[in-house]
């Protein structure tokens, strides 16, 4: 009996943490290139006495969606975005170097090259750093170049080239600041084939029309097996009245 | 599941918010030297619920794990300096900035505010002065007398004075630059004050190497494109909708359990 409701239990509380993980990607519906996270269920027979009748529900992210999102015009230089398979390389706060799409870049006060989230963005040799310019131009192979201040556009120089890569998508995994990594720190080697697009910026790839779909089942779903715990409370009744009877 | 509720309103939150950028580059439309805001979004952090590489038995680990995101917040509302349209006016005191580089103003405090609005005006000392009544940095008064006012597109600002054939110039317009424009903070009667992150101002000659030009006689519009402020409108309803819609049903779910246990 009890066994029954703590399944149905582990069930219901899973089924929460996956909506949790519906909810977020509907939250970042907006968030520039924004990768959908995956939830599955799969199941945890507990071994031990008795019959092998208990089989827990355990949720898994099984990874995240790395399709393409859409495509946004902005007409904004430092605006950048990836055309086709490919990742920028940024460095996380902690120092190692991740993977996003995310591709709306700034020039910080010290001219270093950063994302929209703060993230440095890495080129040949480190950060990118941009001297002060009165025009600036990424390339359709991540190339930076700029027109220094002060100077006619026969001074125009090319000061760095973003690290586009191109890793094995199977290998990639979400870390906890929402950026892509290798695993075992791994870094990616820079692919010339990957392609930008500068005045563009990648949306969220989240399926908004799925995801809804999503949430409602994962709503019937928690109702099932909130059933199945009312059903295991009635047992419950039926047998301490049958009790009381006798 | 509360988490679920709460994650669902990080996203409203930050929707309300870019509806709240996307009204006032709206409402600006038509104000002069305006420039268009734009909300930027960041995922917060991901807390792990199980660890992928995790040891399931001595030899086995999770091929995958639970990483749970936690939302969605705005990270910046930076202004995008592309150049606005050319309104002509055929005003004498009328300059528009065509490229680079921002006015100086002098605020009431002393201290330097810029702007690309170019709507001119003068005080009772003649001083060229904003429609707020902010004085030109560069202290441009213009007598009492003159009969016409000349600026060209270097700021050289000449006056015509009654009784004199050749001109004479009373002052010259400069123009400031910054590293990183999208770090200045507006505050309001179209300017914008420096800050860390938007590097300190270089003064120069208008129409020299990475300045813009002055054209007299003409203002520059807003740069908000209002049809694309209006699709980013209808997206951020829907997208509101759509995380208030996670909430009802993470509500109808708990009512579930309280009616039913």
């Amino acid at each position: 009996m009890d066994e029954m409701l703590y399944i149905a239990m582990t069930g219901a509380k899973q089924t929460e943490i996956a909506q949790s993980i519906n909810s977020n990607n509907l939250a970042n519906l907006s968030t520039t290139g924004f990768r959908a996270d995956l939830h599955a269920f799969s199941s945890l027979p507990i071994e031990g006495p008795g019959v092998d009748t208990r089989v827990n529900a355990v949720t898994e992210s099984y990874g995240t969606d790395l399709s393409a999102g859409a495509m946004q015009s902005t007409g904004r230089a430092e605006d950048v975005a990836i055309q086709g398979e490919g990742y920028f390389a940024v460095q996380a706060a902690d120092g190692t170097e991740a993977y996003t799409r995310r591709g709306d870049f700034r020039i910080e006060p010290g001219g270093l090259l950063v994302n929209g989230a703060g993230q440095l963005v890495i080129g040949d040799g480190g950060p990118v750093a941009v001297p002060p310019n009165s025009s600036l131009l990424i390339g359709n192979d991540g190339t930076v170049s700029v027109q220094p201040l002060g100077q006619g556009p026969e001074t125009v120089s090319i000061v760095d080239r973003i690290k586009l890569v191109k890793p094995d998508e199977a290998q990639l995994a979400k870390g906890p600041d929402g950026l892509l990594r290798l695993p075992d720190g791994e870094e990616a080697v820079a692919d010339a084939t990957v392609r930008v697009q500068s005045g563009m910026l990648e949306s969220s790839n989240v399926n908004v029309a799925k995801t809804l779909v999503n949430m409602i089942e994962l709503a019937r779903q928690y109702e099932m097996q909130v059933n199945v715990i009312k059903s295991a409370e009635e047992n419950a009744d039926s047998a301490a009245q049958m009790m009381r009877l006798g | 599941m509360t988490q679920a509720l709460w994650i669902a309103k990080t996203g409203l939150d930050a929707q309300q918010t870019r509806m709240a950028v996307v009204s006032n580059n709206l409402a600006n439309v038509n104000t002069t030297g305006f420039k268009q805001g734009r909300a930027m979004f960041e995922d917060l952090l991901y807390q792990n619920v199980r660890q992928p590489g995790g040891s399931t038995t001595q030899d086995a680990t999770l091929p995958s794990g639970v990483t749970l995101g936690t939302g969605v917040r705005v990270v910046s509302t930076e202004k995008m300096f592309t150049q606005g349209s050319v309104v002509n006016t055929d005003r004498d005191l009328d300059v528009m900035i065509n490229g680079r580089g921002f006015f100086e103003i002098t605020r009431p405090d002393g201290t330097s505010g810029f702007t690309r609005d170019g709507s001119f005006q003068l005080d009772a000392q003649g001083q060229m002065v904003t429609s707020s009544g902010y004085a030109l940095a560069d202290g441009i008064t213009i007598p009492a007398d003159a009969q016409s006012v000349t600026i060209g597109v270097d700021g050289t600002v000449t006056v015509r004075l009654p009784g004199q054939a050749t001109p004479s110039q009373v002052g010259t317009i400069q123009l400031s630059t910054f590293p990183n424009p999208g770090g200045l903070q507006p505050i309001g009667e179209n300017l914008f004050v420096e800050t860390a992150s938007s590097g300190s101002a270089s003064a120069g000659t208008a129409g020299e190497s990475g300045f813009g030009s002055l054209q007299q006689g003409s203002l520059e519009g807003s740069n908000v494109n209002v049809v694309s402020e209006l699709v980013s409108m209808i997206e951020t309803q829907r997208a509101y909708e759509m995380n208030s819609k996670a909430i009802s049903t993470t509500d109808q779910m708990m009512q579930y359990v309280n009616n039913n246990l």
